[in-house]
């Protein structure tokens, strides 16, 4: 039976560093190459040496596919393809090829610049990575080899995210990334078509969420940046550089215009300029809306947003900052949580999940007193909020998706263990299909079976839907009848009569002869035609002839009547039938021996 | 139904509609030719042949391409699906609003019918008598109509594979002509036909043609070649810049009559290489449509679909097109019409862009009128769909220059008869036109398409049987079915096994089943009459193939207790007389006839025996 293996490198019972191999009729496929935002060791990366202990990956791997551009999917790539060594074709959206390089070297600088690690990969690793990238249009099947395709679908989440279905023969496997199934203020909802794959992969990061309706969250963000702006306080939104951000920067940009407020509003590092010129480049990727209108004015072009200077953080009076990275782990974000962290009139909104180890992580758990480099440690004074704005499927959204897809197995990576657990349970209930959830390193193998694609002619095929009629009987299923011929990998079903020709061989004919003896003092036209009356009422939905020259003939069954020479009230019946009527033929030949009843005329 | 285009040289025939109402009159001399003056109408496709609410799926290939779709899909009982690639849509939108704006602008009272009248029309003069189906003419379709006609459109990715009704799949790709410009595959499991329609293998803006997907194909549709095919475009495009610059330095207005996207994305990349060292710096370039921002706004939107110089420059990010640029300087200015802003901000000597190409409605029409009479300025017409001369008819006598530099980017034979060598359809079929060389240049033997076997050629109404010999359709044989089939080897390499399954067929998916077993009769009263049934199954025993030996035939006879046997030689075979039973075996090469009276259980028993020894099929 063929099998489909998956094992998580990565984002196994855990959110970061995503990356899942799948094999899958022959093929391996790595999905995602993350790094993990809570470690600054070994762990920070994928375990490669799972694929290989020595030596390069190229030969391993048939292709790589990156959902999108979060550096927790691609942020292992540049130390994958360059470090570790793998040249075969990595495919990504044209937003993400875009945008990923960007956000590596981001990456790189903080890690090789501020923090002084060696043995990290290179600027230049980045460029000869992304020369292996293939750009991936949406719905567009990409032919990888003669047998592997995929296609990507839209997956909301961030710009450019897609959903891979990944298809060899017809096995398939579909693996979500990270997904959203409602709409937001800049991009669309996540949609597959009903692809009944094998198996789903899904992201699983609220699994045990549902959450309020959106409307009232960005109620609720707005009225606490509100207050605290008129108390005087500054407000921290920690964010991606992409993705969230520009979704906030729409929500305050609106509010800010209608309660026509003066406090000002900052974008942290220079990329905020670049990153929303992304945005109106790639505007066929986000929401209808946007799209719609973007001819007479482009959501991306800010007027009461302003790029940020580190010493606008000492102003004094409120002011909004938005800054990056958004777990508050490092960089811009982080400088400026310790400055205003003693201030109880200060605020910091969380507005996404924060992995294990993060300051974000700490402070969302209610720690009050943090440890910083150098023994030091922070009050945090500050006001703490949590609002849910990324653009995760929540467990009603993971749900929907499984309605959207049918598949037959459902996977989960992307979530904590415990959460995965409670979602397993409900999705094996509602929709009695196996749930995985396999740890990293541990292997998920699902059973497929597979139907066999056949060649059928024409003649064969028109002549049975033609016999079962235009609306067939489902209780009363018709048999049909050929030969299957394998030569080289052909698989055609024909006719038998067409088999024996293709396959130059002779036909036997099979034929039997029966004498059965019958009392019927009638003359001999007359026996016959008593034997057609009574085997017409006896045999329905058969043909029956009676043909001039005395015989009668049942289907292909010839039946002669003679009368023996000393008794002419003994009749003798000849049938004659071949090995093809042998049901029909054994039944009359019993059915004639019991004579004819005596009622018939 | 493939492509839905519109024919709009019938607007030729037509006074241009001018600013302001002269007298109602329908025919007009102007300079020696006869106009109609009314509303201009456009030839539409053939809608009589059949009844167009039969049509399932319309393929759009390009923007050009769908400008009929209105009178298609609205009011005819249309109900299908129309396919198309995202920019496709959103340009051919575009084009079409242009259009409807240009003819609501100045609304002719009445139209003129009394022409049509075939009577009256046989006594005209020139292109009008030899009009074709004039009363299927028909005036330009509203906003409301187009909205309509374009909801029906089912966007598709290039390589999107399409299933329709399961009985096909179609797909489009890249054909390099215009952005989205497509291709279509059109394919079942075993047969191949490709779409081939305005197509280019030069590098402009859009993504390269993509040729290596219409091999195999068993046919191969050809249509869309270059109207132009002995204009060279590169060329063409260097005359366009060196008169442009000549009148501008000379003082006098540039004008050229165009389409609202497409070559003109391409000759405002090659201005602005131009504009510096041509010394153009401060000339004015005015883009007049009242869609040029929109079309100008889209083109930067759609990098997927762009030629990889373009995607590469997205990624940095930066506009694909330097005409962003252009206007970011100033140096490109474009307007909805001549009126409000542009009449004020309006300086010359400069360079319009602005349509309707045909010269007939639009705001050209306006600068037709304002330059007409200098000699100074130049007309430059780029666009190949109307013949220049017959553009400029209404207007002689005119002092302006006039330049002709048609730029098509479309396919001229010789690249079709490469590109046919290599992707190899088995056979080709196209308009009667390519099929000989065109009437004013006889004998260029080269400008139409030779191929072995001939090309099928079609025209207007002309009803085609593609050469197709279909064989085989796909069928799905289900794991448990194929888990139960036992092959045999027949030679080496082939094997064989016999189906029994039960067919369903869905949505034109076939599927085999097993067979389901038969419920267990219930023991009940009526077991006597169980006997008495006929088999209810019509099942055919399978046909039988091979010989009968004869001594393991007897040997088997043996071995069941069958020993009496007498063998009787005869010309094809041999006799067996089963002398116990009065019972004979006929056996010879190819059939074998058993002759049992009386005695069921023996023939059973007989017949197992024989098929023991031959391959059932």
């Amino acid at each position: 039976m063929p099998e489909i293996k998956v094992t998580p490198l990565g984002a196994g019972q855990d959110v970061g560093r995503s990356c899942i191999l799948v094999s899958i009729g022959g093929k391996n496929i790595m999905l995602d190459c993350g790094m993990h935002m809570g470690y600054n060791d070994d762990r920070r990366f994928p375990d490669f040496s799972y694929i290989t202990q020595n030596g390069r990956l190229t030969e391993f791997l048939d292709c790589v596919i990156i959902s999108h551009f979060h550096l927790d999917h691609c942020g292992a790539l540049p130390f994958m393809s360059e470090m570790v060594g793998y040249d075969g074709p990595i495919y990504m959206t044209h937003p993400t090829k875009a945008i990923c390089p960007i956000l590596l070297e981001d990456f790189r600088k903080i890690t090789v610049d501020k923090k002084g690690e060696t043995n990290f990969f290179t600027s230049q690793m980045i460029k000869d990575c992304m020369k292996k990238v293939v750009p991936l249009n949406l719905h567009q099947t990409v032919q990888v080899d003669d047998e592997l395709e995929i296609k990507a679908y839209y997956a909301g989440h961030v710009l450019g995210a897609a959903m891979v279905q990944i298809k060899v023969g017809s096995e398939s496997v579909v693996y979500t990334g990270d997904y959203n199934m409602t709409p937001d203020r800049h991009l669309g909802a996540a949609w597959i078509d009903k692809c009944r794959p094998d198996i789903l992969i899904s992201e699983s990061t609220y699994a045990t969420t549902i959450r309020d309706s959106k409307r009232c969250r960005e109620r609720d963000f707005l009225k606490k940046v509100h207050e605290s702006i008129e108390r005087g306080g500054k407000v921290l939104i920690p964010v991606f550089a992409l993705g969230r951000a520009q979704e906030l920067c729409i929500l305050l940009e609106t509010f800010w215009e209608r309660m026509n407020l003066k406090a000002p509003i900052y974008f942290s590092t220079g990329l905020t300029e670049k990153a929303n010129h992304y945005y109106k480049l790639f505007i066929t990727w986000t929401n209808q809306k946007i799209r719609k209108t973007f001819v007479q004015r482009n959501m991306f072009e800010f007027k009461h947003i302003k790029a940020f200077d580190r010493s606008y953080a000492d102003n004094p009076g409120p002011m909004v900052v938005f800054a990056t990275p958004g777990m508050l782990h490092a960089g811009q974000s982080l400088q400026i949580f310790k400055k205003w962290a003693g201030n109880e009139k200060n605020m910091v909104i969380m507005p996404g999940y924060c992995v294990q180890g993060t300051i974000g992580h700490k402070i969302l758990n209610g720690q009050r007193k943090l440890e910083m480099e150098g023994r030091s440690t922070l009050d945090v004074k500050l006001q703490v909020e949590y609002m849910s704005f990324s653009a995760h499927a929540d467990a009603k959204g993971i749900m929907q998706l499984i309605r959207m897809a049918e598949p037959r197995n459902m996977l989960l990576v992307h979530g904590e263990a415990v959460k995965m657990e409670f979602l397993k349970g409900k999705i094996e209930q509602e929709f009695s299909i196996d749930c995985h959830m396999p740890a990293n390193g541990e292997t998920a193998t699902v059973t497929t079976n597979p139907s066999v694609p056949v060649d059928i002619s024409l003649n064969l095929l028109k002549r049975e839907m033609a016999l079962g009629g235009p609306l067939p009987d489902p209780k009363k299923p018709r048999t049909m009848h050929g030969t299957l011929i394998m030569k080289e990998n052909s698989l055609k079903l024909v006719s038998s009569e067409q088999a024996l020709k293709e396959l130059g061989l002779n036909e036997h004919q099979l034929r039997f002869t029966c004498r059965v003896q019958l009392q019927d003092p009638h003359s001999d036209p007359d026996t016959l035609n008593r034997i057609y009356t009574h085997l017409k009422s006896v045999l329905k939905g058969y043909t029956i002839q009676h043909l001039p020259d005395g015989t009668v003939m049942v289907e292909s069954i010839v039946i002669k009547v003679s009368s023996s020479a000393e008794d002419t009230s003994t009749k003798v019946l000849l049938l004659s039938w071949s090995y093809q009527d042998e049901d029909l033929g054994s039944f009359l030949s019993t059915l004639l021996k019991k004579g004819l009843p005596s009622g018939l005329c | 139904m493939l492509d839905c285009g519109l024919d709009t040289t019938s607007v030729l025939n037509f006074l241009p509609l001018p600013l302001f109402f002269p007298s109602f009159q329908e025919l007009k001399e102007c300079a020696g030719r006869v106009f109609v003056d009314s509303q201009p109408e456009f030839c539409l496709p053939e809608r009589e042949l059949l009844d167009l609410s039969t049509i399932d799926v319309i393929l759009i290939s390009n923007y050009h391409c769908m400008m009929a779709l209105p009178y298609i899909t609205e009011h005819t009982g249309f109900t299908g699906t129309v396919y198309a690639t995202e920019p496709t849509l959103q340009i051919g939108r575009l084009l079409m609003e242009e259009l409807v704006k240009f003819m609501e602008r100045v609304p002719k009272a009445q139209s003129a019918t009394c022409w049509k009248n075939k009577e009256i029309q046989r006594m005209l003069p020139g292109p009008l008598k030899d009009a074709v189906d004039v009363w299927t003419w028909k005036r330009s379709y509203s906003m409301q109509e187009v909205n309509s006609a374009l909801s029906k459109v089912q966007l598709v990715g290039y390589s999107q594979k399409v299933e329709l009704f399961g009985a096909v799949q179609v797909s489009p790709l890249s054909s390099g002509y215009s952005l989205g410009s497509s291709n279509w595959i059109i394919q079942s499991h075993h047969e191949k036909v490709a779409y081939v329609s305005g197509s280019s293998l030069l590098t402009t803006h859009p993504q390269p043609m993509d040729q290596s997907s219409l091999k195999n194909s068993d046919v191969l549709i050809l249509t869309g070649l270059t109207q132009m095919p002995t204009a060279n475009p590169d060329g063409m495009l260097g005359e366009f810049c060196s008169n442009l610059a000549m009148t501008i330095r000379a003082g006098g207005n540039v004008l050229v009559p165009c389409y609202s996207s497409g070559v003109i994305y391409d000759l405002l990349e090659c201005l602005y290489q131009f504009i510096e060292s041509a010394n153009l710096g401060t000339t004015p370039f005015y883009f007049i449509s009242p869609v040029a921002n929109s079309s100008l706004e889209f083109s930067q939107i759609f990098a997927e679909w762009l030629c990889h110089n373009k995607q590469s420059k997205v990624y940095l990010p930066e506009p694909p097109f330097p005409h962003a640029e252009l206007i970011q300087t100033n140096k490109l200015k474009h307007y909805p019409s001549i009126h409000g802003d542009f009449s004020s901000e309006f300086r010359q000597p400069c360079v319009v862009f602005t349509g309707h190409p045909s010269l007939r409605f639009g705001d050209v029409v306006h600068f037709m009128e304002l330059w007409g009479k200098s000699g100074l300025n130049t007309i430059i017409f780029t666009e190949p769909d109307f013949s220049y001369l017959d553009a400029l008819a209404p207007y002689q006598p005119l002092a302006m220059k006039c330049v002709y530099c048609p730029i098509d980017t479309r396919l001229n034979f010789h690249q079709v008869s490469k590109l046919l060598k290599e992707v190899q359809p088995l056979h080709v079929v196209c308009p009667e036109q390519y099929t000989q060389p065109p009437l004013t240049q006889s004998h260029r033997s080269d400008l139409m398409l030779e191929l072995q076997p001939p090309p099928m050629p079609y025209r207007r109404c002309s009803v085609l049987n593609l050469p197709f010999r279909r064989r085989y359709e796909r069928v799905y044989i289900l794991p448990e079915l194929a888990n139960s089939l036992v092959p045999s080897e027949i030679k080496p390499g082939v094997s064989m096994a016999t189906v029994s399954a039960v067919l369903h067929s869905k949505d034109n998916k076939h599927t085999l089943q097993s067979v389901p077993k038969p419920p267990p009769v219930p023991p009940s009263k009526k077991r006597k009459r169980v006997m008495e049934e006929p088999p209810v199954v019509l099942a055919p025993k399978p046909l039988l193939s091979g010989a009968v030996p004869l001594e393991a035939f007897l040997a088997t006879l043996q071995k069941h207790g069958i020993t009496e046997v007498k063998v009787e030689e005869t010309a094809d075979g041999h006799i067996l007389h089963l002398q116990a039973d009065d019972t004979l075996i006929q056996l010879e090469e190819d059939g074998t006839h058993i002759v049992c009276d009386n005695n069921e259980p023996l023939r059973t028993t007989l017949r197992d025996l024989v098929l023991r020894f031959l391959q059932k099929l």
